[in-house]
């Protein structure tokens, strides 16, 4: 039955679904192994049980998240195999060296630290323990350097010839690492993890607020996030600015199909806010447009020449209307979020961070703003690379594994079907665990004798049951 | 250029194979054995045996696959295209057990649900595993740098049985790792469990041993021409050898000599593989040198792997110690 579709088609799908689901899970583990270390620092260093509390708390959402990171991302780690086997063959020699330093690097030290963070703290005591935190932290970040360099690469190649063979060739390897995206892309995808957890972060503590309970750790954890978001949301919207001038320069064709100019514009192009790209006709239907803004915002002059997608041939143009949306849902988010930042600074100064009700559920409501953004801001660049799987090197349609479309398409819905059921029910305990108060035992479950670290005070989990026994042992 | 660069990486790669064979054997076999323990307390205590290095234990299968595609790309994108469907079966299987470790203290009503992910999905990943194995050993067909054969061509009586042999021999690792770590009823159930498997692991080895050289005239003469036939006196000698001390150990109630055995067999039946393969990356045509980077890609990770490697050695054995000794049932992890 999928004879008819072809499985390059088939192929990008299966990439697309399993990289945006996976993309989450670092997003959030990022930013929340980071704010682990800082709980955990503030902890040994005001030795303030509110810091312990809301480290347990967030330590076993981490859990939970980075377990679903671990398995989405060793999916990915073989799909380039699988369907892109071509691509694998001639780029191995370049973005597989970088791959095979982000496991060394990081995975490792992700993996060999995450149970003595989870499990260990009795065992090795509060320092230690501490030093396994950070590294776990640090090893997320060192991933996110060498992931990003990869990407980057395949965005904007530099440093490499070919052999006769047809595979990509590593000459300098300090191009092929710091390629001319590589700065930009890495600073704007951790401020956006950051941004992510700090939203995640403030939307639970605003919750908890509006539902009064447990006033002081949801204060400390709503006032946390609340200057992440007010300190980061501005610099994020500068460094995607500098991004966007920094791909002008790599990527014209994909800034074309943001901007959703068809036509080349000589004295001075339009900023569309919104409108209906419309690829057939190649004009913006509807738009509602400013006169020579996009000059001044990409140029820094009014009159500046803009050229538009009329000088690139058509079979090289990315698709349009996807990239056109789904920049200006990452645009619009990002400056919700500064709203917010600004907001709360505001309320900060009023002394009224704590009782503004409308704050707090803005805050709720901009939860998730952090996931929808950083998927919205990846579909942008990676469709906007199109038709290319390295940009100006190698195209999509010459990347793709031997391999049959009904192969493709039935490994698909296996993973459409396994995914919406794994990560559907790993979001719903997340959410849970959200739900509980960093000390209440959760209703409706025992908690795992290797999950109640003893550190935890109260006799609070002591009364849950069924487990009154074990619990007991959880508990000074 | 006198080193060979490909050489060593062919060794590395092999090693971290090995090692996450070995490693991720031992906590797949905890879940293949999930079924034979209904207690929730023993289940509870088998889980949280392995709780805390897993994830170490399969970032080795990352190495695997991403050093493959860093170093032998091309073996790389002829591998996983040939052995589409038991590498995704696999992933599949990986992703059921590994957020069973989350999931299953994270709900009461829905445990069974994840007790059935960890036991299901772990037997899928070492059968697909097993398979993929065998599918290897029988060889890949080969034409212009890409795979050219079927996308079936991995299902053979053949693949079949070392995706059972996998099954078994992870269910040995497993059971030898419950003895070393766990105390009472259920050390006294894992030594049953370990006898029998350790009797099913040394049968399915030699079954796939006699099978083996039949597939291909390489593995033949490998075997039995002269003066390689000397390793077909010495790997069984050292396997019966093994099998001895398992047995002794299993029935003499040591903790940790059974396993240490039971590794020994796995290095033994890899080692194996190793003399059928050489100097063959993808049997029956691509070699080690063939499937390699050029040698800019080669030395640039082999600097890091050379400083690295130690290192995370060093630090995994440190996790592994934390953690040491028999996993208390009443206090678990805290």
């Amino acid at each position: 039955m999928f004879e008819s579709f072809d499985a390059t088609l088939l192929a990008r799908i299966q990439f697309a679904f399993t990289v945006s689901f996976h993309i989450i899970f670092p997003a959030f583990s990022i930013g929340l192994a980071s704010y682990l270390a800082v709980l955990e620092a503030l902890w040994l260093w005001k030795k303030d049980q509110v810091y312990m509390d809301l480290f347990n708390f967030w330590k076993t959402i981490f859990a939970v998240a980075f377990g679903m990171g671990v398995v989405s991302g060793i999916v990915m780690s073989y799909q380039f195999g699988t369907n892109w086997s071509v691509f694998s063959d001639k780029a191995g020699p370049v973005i597989g060296p970088l791959m095979g330093y982000e496991v060394l690097t990081a995975f490792f030290l992700e993996a060999g630290f995450l149970g003595v963070m989870l499990f260990g703290l009795h065992r090795v005591g509060p320092r230690l323990h501490f030093l396994a935190t950070f590294m776990v932290a640090f090893g997320t970040l060192i991933s996110a350097t060498w992931i990003l360099a990869v990407n980057s690469w395949m965005q904007t190649p530099a440093g490499f010839g070919m052999n006769e063979a047809g595979q990509f060739i590593p000459i300098d390897w300090w191009k092929v690492i710091f390629n001319p995206s590589f700065p930009y892309r890495l600073v704007h995808m951790v401020l956006a993890a950051y941004l992510t957890t700090a939203f995640v972060v403030g939307a639970v503590g605003a919750w908890h607020l509006l539902e009064n309970t447990a006033p002081r750790r949801s204060r400390t954890m709503f006032s946390m996030a609340m200057w992440m978001a007010t300190i980061v949301a501005p610099i994020q919207i500068l460094a995607g600015d500098a991004h966007g001038l920094n791909t002008l320069e790599h990527q014209p064709a994909k800034v074309m199909a943001m901007e959703g100019h068809y036509q080349s514009h000589p004295e001075g192009a339009p900023l569309i806010l919104f409108g209906l790209p419309n690829s057939t006709e190649k004009r913006v239907d509807y738009a509602i447009e400013i006169p020579k803004l996009s000059s001044l915002i990409l140029k820094h002059d009014l009159n500046a020449p803009l050229a538009g997608l009329d000088t690139i041939p058509d079979n090289l143009h990315p698709p349009v209307a996807v990239i056109f949306w789904s920049f200006r849902v990452m645009v619009g988010l990002g400056f919700a979020m500064l709203g917010i930042g600004l907001w709360s600074l505001w309320c900060r100064y009023k002394g009224t961070l704590d009782s503004s009700d409308w704050l707090h559920r803005a805050a709720v409501l901009m939860g998730p703003a952090g996931f929808v953004a950083v998927l919205a801001g990846w579909i942008t660049t990676e469709v906007g690379r199109q038709p290319y799987t390295i940009y100006g090197q190698l195209l999509t349609a010459n990347s793709i594994s031997p391999i049959a479309a009904p192969a493709v398409a039935a490994s698909l819905i296996a993973f459409i079907i396994v995914y919406f059921l794994v990560f559907g029910a790993g979001t719903f305990y997340i959410l849970r665990l959200m739900k509980r108060l960093p000390r209440d035992p959760m209703p409706d479950l025992e908690d795992g004798p290797i999950r109640t670290s003893g550190i935890m005070p109260g006799p609070a989990a002591g009364a849950h049951a069924g487990s009154a026994h074990r619990s007991a042992h959880h508990d000074h | 250029m006198t080193i060979d660069l490909p050489f060593i990486w062919a060794a590395i790669i092999a090693f971290a194979v090995l090692a996450y064979v070995i490693l991720d054997g031992f906590d797949l076999g905890i879940g293949i054995l999930f079924p034979f323990f209904p207690e929730k307390r023993d289940r509870d205590v088998m889980m949280n045996s392995v709780a805390p290095v897993w994830d170490g234990n399969e970032t080795w299968l990352v190495l695997g696959g991403g050093g493959l595609l860093a170093v032998f790309p091309l073996a790389y994108s002829i591998i996983l295209p040939a052995l589409y469907a038991p590498i995704i079966a696999m992933l599949l299987g990986l992703i059921f057990r590994g957020v069973a470790f989350e999931y299953r203290w994270r709900t009461k009503r829905g445990e069974f649900l994840w007790n059935w992910a960890f036991a299901g999905g772990s037997a899928l990943a070492a059968f697909s595993q097993g398979i993929a194995l065998g599918a290897l050993v029988q060889g890949i067909p080969v034409v212009n740098r890409a795979y050219a054969g079927n996308w079936w061509d991995w299902l053979t009586p053949f693949s079949i049985a070392t995706g059972f042999a996998i099954l078994i021999g992870y269910a040995l690792l497993g059971s030898t790792w419950l003895i070393m770590k766990t105390t009472g009823a259920l050390a006294e159930k894992a030594r049953t469990i370990a006898l029998r498997t350790c009797f099913a692991t040394i049968a399915a080895m030699g079954i796939v041993s006699l099978w083996t050289p039949f597939l291909k005239p390489q593995y033949l003469e490998r075997w039995f021409g002269w003066p390689t036939a000397i390793f077909s006196v010495i790997v069984p000698v050292l396997v019966l050898g093994c099998f001895a001390l398992l047995v002794t150990g299993i029935r003499g109630k040591r903790d940790t000599q059974p396993f240490l055995a039971a590794l020994g067999l796995f290095v033994l039946g890899y080692a194996g593989i190793g003399i059928s393969f050489y100097p063959f990356m993808v049997p029956p045509s691509v070699t080690i040198w063939d499937a390699a980077a050029p040698d800019s890609s080669l030395s640039f990770l082999l600097v890091g792997a050379l400083v690295l490697v130690p290192i995370i050695l060093i630090y995994t054995v440190y996790a592994y110690w934390v953690f040491r000794g028999k996993v208390d049932p009443e206090e678990g992890y805290h």
